[in-house]
């Protein structure tokens, strides 16, 4: 399964870093979303998998009861989704207002005397 | 020692309050002087001795002083002459708008000067000489608004910084051969030193910071480009101090390396060449200051090569030629800025007969020439006269320094007489009232210049400072004993001839000063040539480097990391030798293959609906890997997340056009490469990685101490709200500001109004029923989500981002007004009140004088606790935030 998910991850990264080398300010940000799930897989894979329980103690357990998920990987990468939302919300409307001031949504034009 | 930088703070600031009084100041150099004087005292009887405070003892750097006779000499000279000058620039800058700026810097400067000159630690004294080349450069630009002034302080900043950089080299050289940072321990260890491997290094760098500091050929020419300088400074820092530093630092390093003929070799060739060609120069001048600054090289060439002939009766000879020094040029600096002030120009050909409009001034002037010129009865010829007898006792070349340093000091007699004399002669012919000038302008070269006639006609007052001087400078046990007169010697012929060719030159001064050969290139030129080729070179570089589109950068950047962080995995070798381990089911199969479909999609998607779709799909596929391997809380995060990314991206998306290709096909190919190389690697690397045992330690730690200490079975979100509350309050904190980025770039656009509703509801009644109805039926469950959070999956964030959701459904249906009805607080107030609460509930803990956020429960059954409290202002906080972008994207025109 690790192979199966180092396969999906390399090709998020793949895509988005194709995405982040074009010029249209949309698919720079796509490009964004794509590698920041790539990044959310990568942690989390790398953190160990476990077809087993969540890091949830049982009502009336005094304490987890191995095989569980590593809660670690999991913290980190619940606060990245929510980060990652805040950054992909915030580049999107940069994008827009760039485009809209500049008129295009080629950055190669924008700034460009017209 | 190091008040003169507290009184550097205080000048700043009592100047701009009594700028009439700013002579005070002058006080407290009088009081350190008189204290360094009875230090002396004490040095003459009792040797040197050492003050050691540490600084930073892990990196050998700790502020000592030795207090011995040479430092105190030199301490002495700055803090006398510095106090004269600080009485006399009170005057001399009176109502200056910026005076309080320049009372900080000549403070600063005193104190940085006396930490080189009492530092026995080798990066301390790097560290205040470095000072004093950053607070002579502030004093040089005073006048920032010229040109000249600021080109003067760059031209001697670069130079002098230079040439403290090679000293901070010889100082590790130092430490690494000796083995201590020391400078009297080195002398110690001299052998070590002298025998080690880079004792020709050592010398080089040395020397490179003595010659740039005392400006000696070929390193001589930003001194009379620091003419720049308000006089004050001139007179303090380019005849007195500063420049001075360069041949305390050969006099310091002459007990350790002294004696040897790289050393004596170097030292005494600059020095009498910049001997020769400073007073060369010196009478070809008609500024009086540069006329100053050339003879100040002089003489400084005439130290430098008494300290490398280096006998006993040299170094005797240098060091009262540096007090007789200090003590005339200061007093002609002070004079030539005094005629300055008064007659408003500096040109020797446009001033004449000021002496019966300034005699008090006349007076110091003549004096001091006297002594500059060398005649008896003054300082200045004991000093000469010590340097001829030195010279006259020895053998080799000594007969032609002594020829080169005759004819010097003609040139110099002629430059001081030029200096201190010619502007009270002759007939006045000025039509411009020119009178005495006050007190406080008159009172500091007089009494400099009177000191070089009360010294000169009792030397032996002096015997005593000066014989701990020099046994500090030599290394060995020295006697000074001056006196006024030695018999009818060769020297005094010496001198008399001398003096005889000074009278005769001051008669043809003019043709000497307009008949003579000027050199038309110097070794400014050089230095001129090398600073404009590197200008020249890094301009041709840097837009070679800096001119490519930003993500040419990022493909050189992924490109490079992919070929380094493949060449690692390669050579690591570990892939493929620790097997996947977890087993492959049908159903993670078709996620994964949903996945990598998604991104192919979102990649060559031609529109950008089919990129966001694509882009959800991808999400929705990671959030069920998430829910396959046992993250319950990071699926629904993931799955809401997902859906309102997609929102906003259809909020903004509808603004652009098509996604054709706009790069050419080669180079889509190319990037396609370096994309492909760099998910080869990430790919790579996570095989690797995920394959490799790793110790649990952490996951133990949590899984044991969740329940017991954070009271929450839901072993992530204790981590979120108890164990790393603080992360998550920055992490919170920057969503924050992502949704006040937001709003602030939309209203920006919007000039601030409001704007209409440019995202038309549904209309449709099914959907509107159903929104109306599911509304309140997700914020329940949104509230519920947080209220389980500790115990069972959920939590702030995703509780937040659903009931988020719940308001965006409602304003879907109903439109962003009615949604904000609904909501009946601002989007703003929600994000406020969230961090509020968070931050409050790590208040308790601090008041209990625990670390802030430190988790505190209720006794009893009831989960009462702050990061109950904590997690409620994330769920506010996220909930603020996700409306605040989609009301204000669904708000924007």
């Amino acid at each position: 399964m690790e192979g199966l998910l180092a396969l999906a991850s390399g090709v998020l990264y793949a895509a988005g870093t194709y995405l982040m080398l074009r010029r249209r300010l949309a698919q720079l940000i796509v490009g964004l979303g794509l590698l920041s799930n790539g990044t959310n897989l990568l942690i989390f894979t790398a953190g160990g998998l476990t077809r087993a329980r969540p890091p949830v103690v049982a009502a009336g357990a005094a304490a987890l009861e191995p095989p569980y998920a590593d809660p670690v990987p999991q913290a980190l990468v619940l606060t990245a989704i929510v980060i990652g939302f805040g950054l992909t919300a915030f580049s999107l409307v940069l994008a827009h207002r760039v485009h809209a001031t500049a008129g295009t949504d080629d950055v190669d034009d924008v700034g460009r005397e017209r | 020692m190091l008040s003169p930088f507290v009184v550097a703070i205080l000048a700043a600031w009592l100047v701009s309050r009594f700028p009439h009084r700013a002579g005070i100041l002058a006080a407290w150099p009088a009081l350190l002087a008189v204290l360094l004087g009875n230090e002396m005292w004490r040095a003459v009887s009792l040797g040197g001795r050492l003050v050691e405070l540490p600084w930073a003892p892990s990196l050998g750097l700790s502020l000592s002083f030795n207090l011995d006779g040479l430092g105190l000499l030199f301490a002495i000279l700055i803090t006398g002459i510095g106090a004269l000058i600080v009485l006399y620039a009170s005057r001399y800058l009176e109502g200056h708008p910026q005076a309080g700026r320049f009372y900080a810097s000549l403070f600063a400067f005193m104190g940085a000067m006396l930490g080189v000159v009492l530092s026995d630690n080798v990066l301390t004294l790097f560290v205040f000489w470095e000072l004093t080349g950053f607070t002579s450069f502030l004093l040089i630009g005073f006048e920032h608004e010229r040109a000249a002034a600021r080109a003067a302080a760059i031209q001697a900043l670069i130079v002098t910084g230079a040439g403290g950089l090679a000293l901070l080299g010889a100082g590790v050289l130092l430490i690494d051969v000796s083995g201590t940072a020391s400078l009297s321990a080195m002398v110690a260890a001299k052998g070590s030193i002298v025998t080690g491997p880079f004792y020709g290094a050592i010398v080089g760098l040395i020397l490179l910071a003595a010659f740039t500091k005392s400006a000696q050929v070929p390193f001589h020419f930003w001194l009379p480009n620091a003419m720049e300088a308000p006089t004050p400074v001139s007179a303090y820092l380019h005849s007195a101090t500063m420049v001075k530093a360069g041949v305390y630092l050969i006099a310091r390093m002459t007990p350790l390396m002294g004696s040897t003929p790289e050393w004596t070799t170097a030292v005494t060739v600059a020095g009498a060449a910049t001997m020769v060609v400073g007073a060369y120069r010196s009478v070809q001048e008609t500024d009086l200051k540069r006329i100053l600054a050339y003879s100040t090289l002089s003489a400084l060439g005439v130290m430098t090569m008494l300290l490398g002939v280096g006998t006993r009766e040299a170094i005797i000879a240098a060091l009262v030629y540096l007090v007789a020094h200090a003590g005339y040029k200061g007093a002609l600096f002070l004079v030539a800025g005094a005629i300055d002030h008064e007659a408003g120009t500096r040109d020797i050909s446009a001033l004449a007969g000021l002496r019966r409009a300034m005699p008090i001034t006349a007076l110091a002037g003549g004096a001091a020439a006297l002594s500059m010129a060398g005649v008896p009865l003054t300082f200045g010829f004991v000093g000469k006269d010590g340097a001829y007898e030195a010279l006259l006792h020895g053998t080799d070349w000594f007969p032609w320094l002594l020829a080169l340093m005759v004819l010097a000091s003609i040139l110099l007699g002629l430059a001081g007489l030029i200096a201190g004399v010619l502007p009270f002669r002759g007939d006045v012919a000025r039509a411009k009232e020119v009178h005495e000038p006050a007190w406080a302008l008159w009172i500091p070269p007089l009494v400099l210049a009177m000191c070089g006639l009360l010294a000169g006609l009792v030397p032996s007052i002096l015997n005593g400072p000066l014989s701990s001087a020099a046994t500090a400078t030599a290394g060995v046990s020295v006697d000074v004993s001056l006196s006024l007169w030695h018999g009818l010697t060769l020297t005094f012929l010496l001198s008399l001839l001398t003096l005889a060719a000074v009278a005769f030159a001051s008669m043809v001064h003019e043709s000497v000063r307009t008949r003579t050969w000027k050199p038309r290139y110097g070794t400014e030129d050089l230095y001129e040539g090398a600073l404009s080729g590197l200008n020249a070179l890094s301009g041709a570089i840097a837009p070679a480097l800096h001119s490519a589109p930003l993500r040419t950068y990022v493909m050189v950047i992924v490109a490079m990391s992919a070929v380094l962080g493949g060449a690692a995995l390669v050579a690591e070798g570990s892939l493929g030798s620790a097997l996947p381990h977890t087993n492959i089911t049908p159903h993670d199969v078709l996620i994964v293959f949903v996945i990598i479909g998604g991104a192919i999609a979102a990649t060559f998607a031609r529109s950008t609906m089919s990129a966001v779709l694509s882009l959800g799909t991808v999400g929705y596929g990671v959030a069920m890997i998430f829910l396959s391997f046992g993250a319950p809380d990071l699926a629904m995060t993931q799955f809401s997340v997902e859906t309102l990314t997609v929102l906003i991206y259809v909020l903004v998306f509808r603004h652009f056009r098509g996604l054709g290709p706009l790069s050419p096909g080669l180079v889509r190919v190319r990037d396609g490469l370096v994309a492909l190389g760099s998910g080869l690697v990430i790919g790579g690397l996570l095989l690797s990685v995920a394959t490799t045992e790793t110790a649990p330690r952490l996951k133990e730690y949590f899984a044991e101490f969740g329940p017991t200490l954070g009271h929450g079975r839901n072993i992530v979100n204790v981590i979120l709200v108890d164990f790393r509350a603080f992360d998550t309050l920055g992490e919170i904190t920057v969503l924050a500001t992502a949704a006040l980025g937001v709003r602030g770039l939309l209203r920006f656009a919007t000039d601030g109004r409001r704007g209409h509703e440019s995202v038309r509801p549904v209309a449709s009644p099914i959907f509107r029923t159903a929104a109306r109805l599911l509304m309140p039926l997700i914020l329940v469950f949104a509230v519920f989500l947080l209220l389980r959070g500790h115990n069972q999956p959920g939590g702030g964030f995703v509780g937040g981002l659903v009931a988020a959701a719940a308001f965006a459904l409602y304003a879907i249906a109903f439109g962003v007004q009615r949604a904000r009805q609904a909501l009946l607080v601002r989007p703003l107030t929600l994000l406020g009140a969230g961090l509020s609460i968070a931050l409050l509930s790590g208040v308790p803990a601090v008041l209990r004088g625990q670390p802030f956020l430190t988790a505190l429960w209720a006794p009893g059954s009831l989960p009462l606790g702050t990061p109950a409290a904590f997690d409620v202002g994330v769920f506010l906080v996220v909930a603020g935030v996700v409306l605040m972008m989609i009301f204000s994207l669904a708000e924007e025109s």
